[in-house]
């Protein structure tokens, strides 16, 4: 199984009465830019009992394609890391 | 950004109370986190997925002492960040 923005919505209308179908929809899809306009702006993202979003700068670096086994120079570029907190990592391993 | 930071956006954007910004935040936060608690993965197109790795139990060895230890078996969620988000971050860099 795996869970997707249509049953985050789901779960929003569920356990939301006051909100209609689409505002249900609105504060996902809210929620979701609010979150990546952070990351793009290159500011973390912590969402505490989840997780830590973070950005980070990679540096240039000299590379082969795997295929060829040419060597080629890889761009500096910025990328999304995520750390599960503590308390994610424990509750994925309790019920083993 | 934090999470509370996260849901005064939220409210503010929605023009709803910060009371149902929060609630709104959490149950998104807990029902990601129960998918995962569950083994299951999470799919969200334009920003990522979510998937648990099982790892069986190895014997490792602390970077500090050299010490041989035995690492019991766990499961650790991953993130790959989605196209689209990725893109993204890496045009905004200065």
């Amino acid at each position: 199984m795996t869970l997707t923005k249509a049953d985050l919505v789901q779960q929003i209308y569920k356990t939301h009465p006051t909100l209609t179908k689409s505002q249900s929809t609105e504060s996902v899809e809210t929620f979701l830019m609010l979150s990546k306009s952070s990351l793009i702006n290159g500011q973390d993202l912590l969402l505490s009992g989840f997780g830590k979003f973070n950005i980070k700068d990679k540096k240039s670096r000299r590379g082969r394609n795997p295929q060829t086994g040419s060597e080629l120079i890889l761009d500096a570029r910025r990328v999304v890391t995520f750390k599960p907190s503590g308390i994610l990592r424990s509750r994925i391993n309790a019920n083993r | 950004m934090n999470k509370s930071e996260l849901i005064e956006a939220l409210a503010e954007e929605m023009n709803i109370p910060i009371r149902e910004a929060a609630s709104i935040t959490n149950t998104i936060i807990d029902t990601m986190s129960d998918a995962l608690a569950r083994g299951e993965s999470i799919e969200i197109r334009g920003f990522g997925s979510f998937v648990v790795k099982e790892y069986e139990s190895y014997t490792g060895r602390n970077p500090k002492t050299g010490e041989k230890i035995q690492v019991s078996p766990k499961k650790l969620p991953f993130f790959k960040v989605g196209k689209d988000l990725r893109e993204q971050v890496n045009k905004h860099k200065e």
